[in-house]
């Protein structure tokens, strides 16, 4: 049933992602990719793409576009509430022994230790993304996008939002030269 | 440096508070350009400059308990801090306002990109976006594996790496069960000291 699956893909990145909303995207793609096949990878990242161009929380976004798009309102509410709901009960609820153990070893190594698996996935994803790409742009247009963006978003720091519309204004001018 | 956790009940009627929470948290939402870690500053300017819900340190203590735990960072605060301030009620509302607007643009942006999909001109654009992604990806993957380095040590970064990408990509096992095992493994010694004392 697609609303139980909705609630499963997304209740996995909620409570697994360690290191915040972008943490989870590689998580979401496992699952709405690889798992359940509700879209490909390309149509992954425009997604990526728009809701990074937009502002708010990344993975409340990607829940609540993928539960809209499979299954309407109550499909988005569902997703919403798996990427949200869980670790802010968590929060809230075990607030004090938490709190307690803020300090803890344990509860520190955790954070460092889930950092590598969440590196490799993130690493893979890039991979997988640069291989569409030169199948879809080319080459040169690809290597052009790369360097361009490369250096707007880390040495101009200019804001992604820009970068992505920048980006998509490059694709409409090629359509006509 | 453990401050205890008391909650200072608000000297506001609840109404009020319900207004502040309201209008807090939808200007982090709409304004958090860059996804949750951006919002933090966002964050901070409404409960500790503007409505004065908490005091610096309060707020540090929350942003690092929030850390700790897993999920998007944006939403654990404003329903954390939705939460303390005004209650229950509080924290639903924090968290519609946060989330709600930016989820409804999405789906805007996503379906009218959609219902012009065959044009080359949207498909060019589509393509485009791509290499952009890549590299934010990238810059990102890179920065995961550099904090991995520098937190746990070059060489026991790299071997998690290395049977991370083995156990992920050649025996397919679901990252949820590997982060699961990163779990066991981390609180193992506790089980077993507790053990040896009974």
């Amino acid at each position: 049933m697609i609303y139980w699956e909705l609630f499963i893909a997304f209740l996995i990145p909620g409570i697994l992602g360690y290191g915040g909303g972008p943490a989870a995207i590689p998580l979401v793609q496992v699952e709405v990719v690889e798992r359940y096949g509700w879209m490909t990878n390309a149509e992954f990242s425009e997604m990526v793409a728009a809701a990074n161009a937009l502002p708010g929380p990344i993975a409340t976004k990607m829940a609540g576009f993928v539960g809209y798009d499979q299954a309407g309102v109550l499909g988005a509410l569902i997703a919403l509430f798996a990427a949200v709901g869980p670790s802010l009960l968590m929060m809230i609820l075990l607030l004090n022994l938490i709190w307690k153990h803020k300090e803890s070893v344990y509860v520190k190594s955790l954070t460092r230790w889930i950092r590598p698996i969440i590196a490799v996935l993130l690493v893979v994803m890039t991979y997988d993304f640069l291989g569409d790409s030169f199948d879809m742009n080319g080459i040169w247009v690809t290597l052009i996008l790369l360097v361009g963006s490369y250096f707007l978003l880390e040495r101009v720091k200019l804001h992604p939002a820009l970068v992505i519309l920048l980006a998509l204004g490059f694709g409409a001018v090629t359509t006509y030269i | 440096m453990v401050t205890p956790h008391k909650e200072v009940p608000l000297e506001r009627p609840k109404g009020q508070l319900y207004k502040e929470l309201a209008s807090g948290f939808f200007r982090v939402g709409i304004f958090g350009f860059g996804g949750g870690p951006s919002s933090i500053p966002l964050v901070h300017a409404e409960a500790v400059k503007k409505y004065e819900w908490m005091t610096d340190d309060e707020f540090g203590d929350v942003l690092a308990l929030a850390n700790t735990m897993p999920g998007p960072i944006a939403t654990k605060m404003a329903g954390y801090i939705g939460y303390r301030v005004a209650g229950w009620i509080g924290m639903l509302i924090a968290l519609a306002v946060n989330v709600i607007p930016t989820v409804i643009a999405v789906i805007v942006l996503l379906k009218v990109l959609e219902a012009y999909k065959e044009l080359p001109v949207v498909q060019n654009m589509a393509h485009a976006v791509i290499p952009v992604v890549t590299v934010m990806l990238g810059v990102l993957a890179w920065d995961f594996v550099k904090k991995s380095g520098e937190t746990i040590g070059w060489m026991k970064a790299a071997g998690t790496l290395t049977v991370a990408f083995i156990a992920m990509y050649l025996l397919n096992i679901h990252p949820a069960f590997v982060i699961l095992a990163v779990f066991a493994l981390i609180f193992s010694p506790l089980l077993m000291k507790g053990r040896n004392r009974t």
